[in-house]
Order: C-alpha cells, then structure tokens, then sequence
C-alpha cells in the first residue's frame, strides 16, 4: 500500500516546499485522483449492486440504485446452480478447465518467449531483427481471420477440441508478445556479460540459466500477468476449439448470461461475471505492484 | 559435433517458434489472402474468381460505416488513453501514499471480461435508466447525455467504454517509464530553479519516447482487434451505426454464411495494420544503439 | 394412442436392431444454456437417457446462435463434427450443400412425419428429397402483445388493421403512454418490419419479397408504404430504445409503461414469469393482417463416423419429433408442438390461438417463414435485408431512399 521502493524513484512535487499553494494543489490532486477512481470503479459498482437484489427488485427498481436488500443468492446460483446448457451446475466445473488451459500455456508461451528473446537480444545472428520484425508483425493478426485455417490445422494435428489443442493455439498466439517483453528486457543487458561468460567456456544454455534467469524475475512478471489475463479472459479460441467437456469459464459465462429467448437474470449474469474475473483480478491486486516494477525494470525501454 | 551445436544452438531455440510463426500468421495469411479471391459461402471453397468480394465490399454502405468508425475509434481511443494514462501516471506518482489501491483501481478493468462490464456501460449510459436519468433527478432536468443511443454519437460512447478498459494499462507504462528516468538530472534540473511543469515537458517526457511508442502499438493493436467491447456496448448499432471492420468481418464469416465478403474484409483491415506497424518496427529495428 | 403404441414398438424394434456394441450416442450443439430453454432441451436429455443413450452436451450461446455456429465451422473444418445441431431453415440446406449433413430417412418414414408435419415446415427438413433435420417447435412471429389495463383505460380496441393500430398509438401518445415497447437491435427491428411487411403487402406479396426475393416486388411502391410506416412506427418508440433487450421492453408493457409490443411467442414466457394471465392482464393477437410468420428450432444430423453415434442421432431424431417430447418441451419454452396431432389441453389461450391459426394458415397457404428468424433467406441475403431496415429505422432516411438502398443490397449480396 505504500509507495514502491524503486532505486531511481523520484518525485518532482515538491514535498519539501511548503505553502498553502502546495497544500491547495495537494488537494486538488486528490480529488482528480478520486473522481477518476469514481470513474473507474462506476461499472463495478453497479455489477456489484445489481449482483446483491433480487431479481424481482431489478425488474421494478433502477437498475443503478443501491439494493434495498442484500441477498447472495445470485452468487451461489452463479457459483453452483446456474444453467449453462442441461447441466445447472453453475461456472464451477468450467473453472477447472481454464486453470488447465491457462497454466500450462502461460508457462510455455513464457518459456519460449525468454529463449527467443534471449537469442535475439545476445546472440544477434544475420537475420534475427527480420524474424523479430515478423513475429512481432503476428501480434497484429486479428484472431477472427485465423479460426478457420487453425480448425483445420487442429484437425490434420489431431488435436480439435481437445485442452492441448486450446494450449497449442494460446501458446502460438501469445509468442509475439512473450518475446518481445523478454527481448526488449534482455536487450539493456551489456553484452560484455555474455562475452566474459564465453571466455570462461559457458555455453549458451549455461548462460542463460546462470546469468539470465536470474536477472528476469520482474520481466517474467510481466509477461505472465499479461499472458494469463489474455488466455484466461479469451472467448473467441475457447469457443471455436473446445469441445464438449472442454469448454473454458469465459464459454460457460457467456452461456449464463447469453439467453436467446428466456428470462434475463442479470443479478446471476453480474455474479458470474465477476466470478469468472476473480482469478485475473487477484493476480492483479496480488502483482501489480511486481507488474509496474517489471515494466519499469526494462520491458518498455523500447 | 559440440562445436556445430553450440554454434547452431541459438538458432535452433528460435527455430520452432519462428517455423510456427510463418505457418500460423503468414499462412493464414495467404490462406485468408487466397479466400478472398473466391465465392465461398458458409465454407472455404477454393475456387479462385477474380475480385468480385472487394467489388462488394467497397459498394457496401455498412463497409464504409465501419471504416470511418476505425479511424474515429482508433483515433480518439489511441489519442485519450496516452494522454489520460500520462496524466494518471503523473498524478500517481506524486508520492501518494494510496498508491497502490488506487493502481489497482485503474488497472483492474483490463481484468474483466467485457462480455458483461459491457452490460454495465450499456445501463450506466443508458439515457432512462443511468447517468442522465439519476443527474436529472438531482433537479437539472435539461441534463443530455444520449450518446449510445444516438446514431451520430454512439461511436463515441464506445470509445469511452474502451479509453475505460486500457488506460489504466497505458498509465502502468507510464509510471514505469517516470521511474526509471535518471533522478539526478532531475535534481539537478530542481537545483537551478527550473519550474515543475517545465522539467515534465523539457526532461521527464521526451526521454519517455519509447513508452510512447510502446503504448501506441499496445492500444492500435486494441484499436483494431475491437470486438467484444462493441458487441457487448451496442451490438454494433444503433443500426449498424458503431459497426467496426472486426465485427463486420465476424458477422459476414459467421453470421452470415458469406466468408468470401469476410476474407475480403480481414485483407483490408490487414493493410490498415500493415501501414501503421511497419512503420514502427522499421523505426524500432533501426535506431538502436546495439545495432 | 395409436401414436404411444408406435412409437411404443418402435423403441422396442430400434433396441433389437441396434447392435450390443452400438450404444446409441449423441453429441449436440445448442445454444438453449438458461431458464426455461434449458430445461426444455433437458427433457430431451432425460427421455435420450431413459432410451439407454449417452448424451454429451456441447452448449454455446451468444448473438442467437452466432458463437454456436463459429463453433460449428470450427468443429466441421477439424473433422470432428458433433452429431446433432441446433439449425433452422435455408441454413440446413447450405450445410448440405457442403456436403457434411447425414440422411435421416429412415427414422423419418418408419415414425411418418410426412403424416404429422405442415407440409410447409416439412420441406425445411429436407435436403434434396430426403430428410436431414428434426423439427423441434413452432414459434410465431407476428404477434401483438398488449397491456390489457392500458387498452382498457384509454379505451383501446385490439387493433385489426394498421390504420387502427395508428389511431390507436396516437391517441396512447396524447395521453403520455409510450405506444410500441421495442429494443433497437437489429433482429428487433427487422422483427417489426416483417410483421409489417406481412400485413402491407399481404401473404402474397411478403413470399415474393422475402422467399421469391422478386427485384419488383422489393422495389414497389407497396415497400415504399412498408417504409412509411416504419417511420411512424419509429414515432411510437421511446427515444432510449437503442440496445435495449427484447425482454426490458416486454416488461415496459408489463408495468403499463407502454401498450403494445410486436414479438415472437417467446414473450409469452416473461408475461407468465411475472404471474401474468393471458387475456386478463395480458392480451395476446396476431398483428393486423392476414397470415402467419413461423420460426422453426430444428435439429440438424451430421455425417459421423462410428455406430454408436449413427444410433445415437437416429434416437434423438425419433424423440424429437414424437409426441411426448414435443408437449413437454413447448410447454416449457412457450412455443407450440410442430406435429399437428398433439393435444393442448395443457397449453394456454395464446398458443392453442397459434396453432388454430397455423392450421389454418397451412390450409389457404399462408403460413410463412420468417425472414427476420433466418427461415426464409440465407445469412447473406437477410442480413443485406436488415442492414437497410435498421439503417433506416435508425436515421431519417427517406422511405424512397431505403426502397432503393434494399434493391441494391440484395443484389450485392448475391
């Protein structure tokens, strides 16, 4: 909760002059700085109330009010009671399926993303900065164009539908970023490390596990926070390649809240919502301290 | 042997990535590439038939519509979010001691699923049920805030919902590029009496220039994958009055059963990314001082 | 009766030439996921079960089927197609035409649908001939939903012409009720506009603009007329209609905030969520005209490899269709039976209205797709259709304008 220890911190307000212009514009930051908390948190508020009434009080009252009275009923229905299909079972089997998704696609797309970083940044052969340029160029592909051709892919892989298959296009589509964290970090690393390290007859695997690694914990912060909200909060490849009993959670909350012809519950809808972002909004609030210290650390150097 | 290996080891790490990178980007590419010069309807069909999907798609009014939604979207999301982010960064790092809640505070919409925070906007700009119906109660009953449901405004209702869910991504950049600028210029700079606003605009931000660049590609990338924050906002309407070339290209391949129109599309919006990034990698590839 | 002891037998006959291996098995792809819709198609589960059969569910909704369907290309283009699909009209026969739907002919003659289905709603469930989907229900279209308290105080007849529905939503607006409950998206909008169409330009005259796609018919000055009065239909509407969900504006006319609303009989189930009566609190007619507009949920069969699963899809197209599913089904999601020869003792006021109407709809020929429900066109034609109605809804273009941008579009997406 308090201000991050960082080496070069600094701070240009002058804390150290004192007056009442300094206190006057303290507190006028202050309040824009609460006014655009207000403004952020706004959605939230609402899901959060609306998630605590009774449906019978969103169809007569406003739907921005506070709840008259607080139930959690829409909780445990979204939680365990919820239909997504025939089963009424809520998000709760379909959470099981996204952390084995997105456990093992974070930590390959991170692992991947560190080697081709590192080989780019250090071990810069003739053409590496095209295939950097290339694969960077593939973060950009609009993921509605690659469904049709991955399913066949999938298909020819034997693969479709299947978790490893879901992993296998999050692992590929999350490569572009991985390295490009990992490489602009590795890049600010003077490039006598390796030199003297090769003097001293380490390898290229020595290095990297001796030297690199060590040295990376902020940057794989980053990367894994951001790959992880990716993949978890992914709809379009969860809905396209899953089957059966492989559907992630984002699948199952559109089931919940999408209903073509029936009742709107949007008590349960908010629930499940918020449900579903429990997991990213905990790596969020748990490392978002390692994350802006990750960033500062070098991934934005550019 | 272990020569050759060592020598060739570096290589063969980015090989696989790189083999999986021309495969599935560049031959999805040609594949989509190559659809578009066809007839196909609700399935690939590989048939080539000359450049009738761009003919249509270029008559389409709603292509057009979709169009100038990009750049009015990419354009003001892109340009606000740097600028809110700048500000929030800035603010944020006056030694605030609530620091890190309110970091969390901003940062947390990038967390949530825009399937149903989408569904929040919708009533919070919802001119019966949110903002305007709650300030008139307050008693000014003259009080308009009718974007999302007026064709002509609409599109930037969007873009206040989508400035909502990135900028606080966008000041995470930015206070991490504020705390790593060298203190001691800084001090340096306070020492002589140089005025405050003057060291931001003189020193702190232009030595910020790749967090710029860095925050631009994060937010176009944004800008042109926007998909669920409108179907979730406005389903693409009033009428098809915020419809982007990502929801165009959704419903003409899966909708519509017409995935000639939609391979058509994707290249078009493929050209669009095309122009603003390669700009940027040449620039980024070239200027560095490792090079 | 009769009917029981068929279907009776025929199980009986099905398990003895299923093979002991061949445990019949159905992978279906859906996208009823809540409320009622899913415990609808949960009846069916249960009846599969009971028949020894294996069900895997594969639920996606989203966008009224759009997800399900990128799910589907995605399945079909891996080669791992499910069994049975949620599909309805011209979208059977282009899955086809694609070469990737099974034959289903055999359950279909052995269980006589030919018998038991309006001829018109047959066809849909053919490709080339032979029979390739399974009907499940019958949704009508073009409904007028009223507030009965709100008629009554402002002392409104149901109205039976456009030229009273006018009148009547005039005199709703001078005394401050909001006429028409509508949600402004697109489905929405060209739900309005069909039913009006139908009721403009007559039984006739709507199979040629919106099945036949007659380039006259669609640029004639009775479509102009249709334009008219979506314009003034537009005046009837709140001004925060955009967005809104069909089921907020059912309920406007449920808390007498406005009179009337033009929607499909799933409405139906929100009135009676509310404890709503039919024809006490609620007043349910079919909208000025002659006709009946039909939006038909079927199932689709897949071709799949394996006995167990060809088992499996012929058991499910056999409880589809029969009778006891059938009641119990559109009981729960407020549609009527597609099989002509169920009883309704059970059903309520408004679909025992639906199906007298579609009886005799079937019998002078008007018993019609819906275009806005995807049972007329296919994807690429409806949807240049809607573009230009909710184009217009949506702007203050001219009647004479759309008319012209209609002709175009359809053309364009040829």
């Amino acid at each position: 909760m308090t201000d991050i220890p960082l080496s070069t911190q600094t701070s240009v307000a002058g804390a150290d002059r004192k007056g009442w212009s300094t206190i006057a514009l303290r507190w006028l930051l202050f309040v824009m700085l609460g006014l655009f908390a207000l403004f952020y948190l706004m959605p939230l508020f609402v899901m959060v109330t609306t998630s605590l009434k009774s449906l019978e009080e969103i169809r007569t009252g406003s739907l921005i009010a506070l709840p008259r009275s607080v139930t959690l009923e829409a909780w445990r229905t979204a939680w365990s009671g919820a239909c997504t299909g025939i089963q009424c079972e809520g998000l709760r089997p379909y959470f099981w399926n996204s952390v084995l998704l997105a456990v093992p696609a974070v930590l390959i797309s991170t692992v991947l993303g560190a080697l081709n970083g590192y080989v780019i940044a250090q071990w810069r052969f003739k053409g590496a900065n095209i295939i950097f340029a290339l694969m960077l160029f593939g973060c950009f592909i609009p993921f509605q164009v690659v469904l049709l051709p991955m399913a066949r892919m999938l298909g020819i892989l034997g693969i479709a539908g299947t978790i490893p298959g879901l992993i296998f296009v999050h692992v590929i589509y999350g490569l572009g970023f991985t390295t490009l964290f990992f490489r602009n970090y590795y890049v600010t690393i003077p490039h006598e490390l390796v030199k003297a390290a090769k003097v001293d007859g380490a390898g290229f695997l020595r290095i990297f596990f001796a030297i690199f690694l060590p040295l990376s914990l902020p940057i794989i912060t980053v990367s894994v926070i951001w790959q992880f909200t990716q993949i978890w909060n992914d709809f379009l490849f969860g809905v396209s390649f899953s089957s059966a009993g492989t559907q992630p959670v984002t699948v199952a909350l559109n089931n919940i809240v999408n209903s073509t012809t029936g009742v709107k519950e949007y008590n349960v809808d908010m629930a499940a919502a918020i449900i579903a972002g429990l997991p990213t909004l905990f790596v969020y609030v748990l490392a978002g301290k390692y994350f802006i210290r990750g960033l500062t650390a070098g991934s934005v150097k550019g | 042997m272990t020569v050759w290996l060592e020598r060739n080891l570096p290589r063969m790490v980015l090989a696989p990535s790189f083999i999986a990178v021309l495969i599935f980007v560049y031959g999805f590419i040609g594949w989509t590439a190559w659809v578009s010069l066809t007839r196909s309807k609700l399935m690939p069909r590989y048939e080539i038939d000359g450049f009738i999907q761009y003919k249509r798609l270029f008559a389409s009014p709603r292509w057009d519509t979709a169009m100038d939604n990009l750049y009015i979207f990419g354009g003001l999301f892109i340009c606000i979010s740097m600028v809110l982010g700048l500000l929030l960064a800035i603010m944020l790092d006056q030694r605030i001691r609530i620091e890190g809640a309110l970091r969390t505070i901003y940062l947390y919409p990038m967390a949530l699923s825009m399937i149903v925070t989408g569904t929040a906007w919708k009533w919070i700009m919802n001119p019966g049920l949110g903002i305007q119906e709650m300030v008139r109660g307050w008693g000014y009953e003259s009080f308009t805030f009718d974007w999302i449901v007026n064709p002509d405004r609409a599109i930037y209702a969007v873009v206040i919902a989508g400035i909502w869910q990135s900028s606080g991504f966008v000041m995470a950049l930015f206070l991490a590029g504020l705390r790593s600028v060298d203190g001691e210029i800084i001090k340096a700079a306070q020492v002589d009496g140089i005025p405050t606003w003057r060291i931001y605009t003189a020193i702190i931000i232009p030595s910020m220039a790749p967090i710029f660049l860095s925050a631009f590609i994060v937010l176009a990338h944004l800008a042109i994958k926007a998909f669920d924050l409108v179907i979730a906002l406005t389903g693409g309407g009033p009428g098809y009055a915020t419809d982007l070339p990502a929801t165009y290209m959704y419903a003409m391949a899966f909708s519509r059963g017409d995935l000639g129109q939609a391979a058509s599309s994707a290249m078009v919006m493929m050209a669009v990314v095309f122009a603003i990034v390669v700009p940027y990698l040449y620039s980024e590839l070239r200027a560095k001082p490792h090079d | 009766m009769k009917l029981s002891a068929l279907a009776a037998s025929s199980a009986v006959l099905f398990a003895l030439a299923a093979p002991v291996a061949a445990e019949p098995q159905a992978e279906v792809l859906h996208w009823w996921t809540s409320g009622g819709e899913a415990k609808a198609v949960g009846v069916l589960q249960e009846e599969f079960s009971a028949n020894g059969g294996t069900w895997t569910d594969m639920p996606v909704a989203g966008g009224g089927g759009d997800a399900a369907m990128t799910a589907l290309r995605a399945r079909v283009l891996s080669g791992n197609a499910p069994a049975a699909v949620q599909l309805k009209g011209p979208a059977i026969q282009e899955w086809y035409e694609e070469g990737v739907l099974a034959d289903i002919s055999s359950v279909a003659e052995a269980e006589g649908w030919a018998d038991v289905l309006p001829a018109s709603i047959a066809e849909h469930m053919k490709c080339e001939g032979h029979w390739c989907a399974a009907p499940v229900n019958v949704h009508r279209v073009d409904w007028i939903w009223a507030n009965a308290e709100v008629l009554a105080a402002n002392g409104i007849e149901m109205p039976t012409t456009w030229d009273e529905f006018n009148a009547a939503a005039d005199k709703l607006k001078e005394a401050g009720v909001i006429p028409l409950a509508h949600g402004g998206q697109a489905w929405q909008d060209a739900t309005v506009f069909e039913v009006v169409a139908l009721g403009l330009l007559g039984p006739d005259g709507f199979k040629k603009a919106f099945v036949d796609l007659d380039a006259d018919t669609l640029s004639s000055p009775e479509m102009v007329a249709v334009f008219d009065q979506m314009r003034k239909m537009r005046g009837y509407v709140d001004e925060n209609f955009p967005g809104r969900d069909w089921n907020l504006a059912t309920a406007m006319v449920m808390n007498g905030e406005a009179a009337f609303q033009i929607m499909g009989d799933w409405a139906k189930g929100e009135f009676l969520a509310a404890g709503k009566v039919p024809g006490e609190d609620f007043l349910c007619e079919s909208a000025p005209g002659d006709g009946y507009l039909y939006n038909v949920d079927s199932f689709a069969m897949f071709e799949v490899d394996g006995d167990d699963k060809k088992a499996g899809q012929e058991l499910l197209a056999k409880l589809i269709v029969g009778p006891n599913f059938q009641k119990v089904f559109n009981l729960n999601k407020g549609s009527i039976p597609v099989r002509t020869d169920v009883a309704l003792d059970e059903f309520d006021s408004c679909a025992k209205k639906s199906s007298e109407d579609m009886a005799a709809a079937s019998e002078n020929g008007s018993l019609l797709p819906s275009y806005a429900h995807g049972m007329a066109l296919r994807g690429a034609q409806a949807g240049a259709i809607t573009d230009v109605v909710t184009a217009h809804f949506n702007s203050d273009m001219s009647s004479e304008d759309a008319v012209k941008m209609l002709a175009e579009a359809v053309a364009n997406s040829m």
